[in-house]
C-alpha cells in the first residue's frame, strides 16, 4: 500500500469523485433530476454515511450494535436546536460539533461498560441505550417533546451532502487500513487470540464505537438541516434496524458493499412507495429470502479496490502483449 | 400504603402477561440461541385471533383461549420451519435479521388485511370484583393470575416430567450429543416453538381483553419488554422468565403510579442495562466460562 498521498489510485479516485459530483450537479441544474429524485438522492447520502459507520462497528469490529439511531438522534437534535438559534452555516458547524461532543460522551458512557458484553447481549444493551436517548428527547423541554422541532432552517445543500458522504466513506475506509482498524479486524476474527497477542480489546472496540457514533451524529445533523422537522419517532429502534439491514444486505465488513446496499435499498424504497400497503410486507419477505439464500450479503466481504483493479488490467495487458510477442 | 398494595396487584397482572411472553423468548433462546423478534407479533396474532373467534363465532373465554393457543402455536411452528430452520448453522446476525424480516411480514400483513383501526372485544368475562381490605381484584385480574399460574405449572411439568421435555433439555444442553442419542432435533425445536408461541397466544388474548384493544403493531414494545424480562431473569431459565416478567410488570406500574409515566419505558431499559453490566447471566442464569 502506498503511503504517498499523491499516489496513482488516490488521484484516480479524486478525479472519479469530482466527475461524479460534477455530473450530478449538472443533472440537477438542468432539471433532469427533479426535486423528488433529489430528496431520494439526499436520503441515500445520509443512509450511506449511516451504513458505512455502522459497518465499522458491526462488520469490521464485530460488535453487534442496535443503537445507531440514538447517536443519529443526538446529532440531529443538537444541530436542529442550535441552527434554530443561529440560522447560518456557523450555527450549523457549531451544531455539528456539539453533536460530536455529546455523541462521543454518550458513546463512551455506553461502550465502556457494555462492550464487555458479547453478541446478543451487547445488541440488546445498545438497543436499550438508544431507546433511553429517544425517551429522554421525547420528554425534554428544549427538544419540544413528542411534538418535535419544526422550522429548522434548510441549510444542507447538495455539495454538503456529497462532501459529508465522501468524508464518511474516506474515514471508514482509512480506519480499516490503520493500526486500530487492523486491531479491530483481529478482534472480530478471534477476540481471545487478539487479546493474547497483546491487543487491548476494550480500547479498540471503544475507538471503533466512538468513530461510528460520531459519523452517525454527522448524518443526523445534515438530515436535520434538510428536512425542516424532527420528531423522536424518527429515531425508534426500527431506524437502527434499517441501517443494520443495509450493512448485512450489502455484506458485513465491506465498505463498498454498504455503499451499494444503501443505494439499492434507497432505490427499492422509492420504487415501493407506490405500493404503500404492501411495501413493508415485500421488504420483510425480501429480508427473509435474502438471509436464507444469500446470508453473506450481496458482495460478502469482497471490497472494491481500484489498486487491485489497475493491477489486474496491467497484468492482463502485459499478458496479452507477451502472448502477442510470443506468437509473433 | 393502600395504594401501593393496589398498584402491586395491578403490576402483578401486567407482569403475568409479560411472563407468559418472556417464557417463549427464553425457551427459544435456550434451544437455538436466537432472539426471536417475531415473538411479539405472534402475541399480536393471539389478540387478533381472540377478536375473531369471540366476535364472529361467539366463543366464550376458555374455548377462545384454547383456539388462540393452538393457532399461535401452529404459527410459531410455521415460522420456524420456513424462516429459521434453513439458518440453524448461520451466524447469529443473519438469524436475527431474518427474525426481524418475519416480524415485518406478520405485522404488515395483519395491517393489510385488518387495517390500522383498533379492534375491541365483546364482553367475555363478568364485570365483577372482590375487595380484600385495601385491595380490589377484578375478575379479569383473577383470570390472568390463574391462567398464568396454570400454564406455568403445566409448562414446568412438560419440561421436567415428559419425554419431549427431556428431549428439549437435552437439545438445549448439546444439540449434537442429543442427535447421537437418537433425539429428533428438528421435531424438538419445532415443539419448543409450539409451546412458546402457544404461551404468547394466551398472553395475546389476555392483554387484548385487559386493554380491550388490538392493533397490528401492538406486539413490538411489549415484545421488547418481555425480552428484557427474559434477560433479567437469566435467558434460558424458565423460573427466571416468570420472575423477570413479574418484576418488569411491577416496576412499570409503580413508575407510572409514583413517577413520570413518560419515563416508564426508559426505566425498563435502564434496569436491563444495569442487570447486563452487574450480572450478565441474569438472576437465575448460569455464568458460562469462556473456553479457548
Amino acid at each position: 500500500m502506498s503511503k504517498n498521498l499523491l499516489s496513482r489510485t488516490n488521484i484516480i479516485w479524486t478525479v472519479l469523485v469530482l466527475v461524479l459530483f460534477a455530473l450530478m450537479t449538472l443533472l440537477m441544474q438542468m432539471g433532469i433530476i427533479n426535486s423528488y429524485y433529489q430528496s431520494v438522492i439526499f436520503n441515500i447520502c445520509i443512509n450511506i454515511i449511516l451504513a458505512v459507520s455502522l459497518n465499522l462497528i458491526v462488520g469490521i469490529c464485530g460488535q453487534f450494535s442496535l443503537g445507531h439511531a440514538g447517536f443519529m438522534a443526538i446529532g440531529a437534535y443538537s444541530a436542529g436546536i442550535i441552527t434554530k438559534m443561529i440560522p447560518n452555516y456557523w450555527g450549523m458547524l457549531l451544531g455539528i460539533l456539539v453533536g460530536f461532543v455529546i455523541s462521543t460522551v454518550a458513546a463512551l458512557i455506553v461502550s465502556i461498560p457494555t462492550l464487555r458484553l458479547k453478541g446478543d447481549y451487547l445488541a440488546i444493551a445498545t438497543l436499550g441505550f438508544s431507546e433511553i436517548i429517544r425517551i429522554c428527547i421525547q420528554n425534554m423541554k428544549i427538544t419540544n417533546g413528542a411534538a418535535g422541532l419544526t422550522g429548522i432552517p434548510q441549510l444542507t445543500t447538495w455539495p454538503i451532502f456529497f462532501f459529508c458522504m465522501i468524508l464518511a466513506i474516506m474515514i471508514c475506509t482509512s480506519f480499516v487500513k490503520s493500526a486500530p482498524g487492523r486491531a479491530c479486524i483481529a478482534i472480530n476474527d478471534d477476540e481471545i487470540a487478539a487479546e493474547a497477542m497483546g491487543i487491548n480489546t476494550t480500547r479498540f472496540k471503544v475507538i471503533a464505537f466512538v468513530v461510528g457514533a460520531i459519523l452517525a451524529s454527522l448524518a443526523g445533523a445534515i438530515m436535520a438541516n434538510y428536512f425542516y422537522v424532527l420528531t423522536p419517532g424518527q429515531f425508534t429502534f426500527n431506524r437502527s434496524i434499517d441501517i443494520l439491514v443495509m450493512v448485512v444486505f450489502g455484506g458485513m465488513g465491506s465498505m463498498s458493499a454498504s455503499v451499494i446496499a444503501a443505494i439499492l435499498i434507497g432505490l427499492l424504497n422509492m420504487y415501493l412507495q407506490q405500493f404503500t400497503d404492501l411495501r413493508m410486507i415485500i421488504y420483510g419477505a425480501a429480508l427473509v429470502l435474502m438471509m436464507i439464500f444469500r446470508p453473506q450479503g450481496i458482495l460478502g466481504t469482497w471490497e472494491f479496490s481500484l489498486e487491485k483493479l489497475l493491477e489486474k488490467w496491467k497484468a492482463r495487458a502485459s499478458n496479452k502483449g507477451s502472448r502477442r510477442r510470443y506468437y509473433g | 400504603m393502600d395504594q401501593f398494595l393496589q398498584q402491586l396487584v395491578n403490576g402483578l397482572s401486567l407482569g403475568s402477561i409479560y411472563a407468559l411472553v418472556a417464557l417463549g423468548y427464553t425457551m427459544v433462546y435456550g434451544i437455538i440461541k436466537l432472539i426471536n423478534f417475531a415473538h411479539g407479533d405472534v402475541y399480536m396474532i393471539g389478540a387478533y385471533t381472540a377478536y375473531w373467534v369471540t366476535t364472529y363465532f361467539g366463543l366464550s373465554f376458555l374455548p377462545a383461549l384454547l383456539v388462540c393457543m393452538v393457532v399461535c402455536g401452529l404459527l410459531g411452528v410455521l415460522i420456524e420451519r420456513i424462516a429459521y430452520k434453513p439458518l440453524r448453522k448461520a451466524p447469529r446476525i443473519t438469524a436475527l435479521i431474518t427474525a426481524i424480516g418475519v416480524s415485518y411480514v406478520i405485522e404488515y400483513t395483519t395491517q393489510f388485511f385488518m387495517g390500522t383501526s383498533v379492534r375491541t372485544y365483546p364482553p367475555l368475562l363478568p364485570n365483577q370484583s372482590w375487595t380484600f381490605g385495601p385491595i380490589t381484584i377484578t375478575y379479569l385480574q383473577f383470570v390472568i393470575f390463574s391462567v398464568t399460574l396454570v400454564l406455568c405449572v403445566l409448562l414446568t411439568l412438560i419440561i421436567q416430567k415428559t419425554k419431549i421435555g427431556r428431549a428439549m433439555r437435552a437439545v438445549s444442553a448439546d444439540e449434537n450429543a442429543a442427535k447421537l442419542m437418537g433425539i429428533s432435533v428438528d421435531n424438538t425445536i419445532s415443539f419448543t416453538f409450539f409451546l412458546g408461541s402457544a404461551l404468547a397466544g394466551a398472553a395475546g388474548i389476555l392483554v387484548g381483553i385487559y386493554y380491550n384493544s388490538a392493533t397490528p403493531l401492538m406486539g413490538m414494545v411489549p415484545g421488547l419488554k418481555a425480552f428484557v424480562a427474559a434477560v433479567f431473569g437469566g435467558i434460558g431459565s424458565i423460573p427466571g422468565a416468570m420472575v423477570g416478567g413479574l418484576f418488569i410488570g411491577i416496576c412499570e406500574t409503580l413508575v407510572t403510579a409514583y413517577g413520570n409515566s413518560m419515563y416508564r419505558d426508559a426505566i425498563v431499559y435502564g434496569i436491563l442495562i444495569l442487570v447486563l453490566i452487574i450480572r450478565p447471566a441474569g438472576l437465575f442464569g448460569k455464568a458460562e466460562k469462556e473456553k479457548v
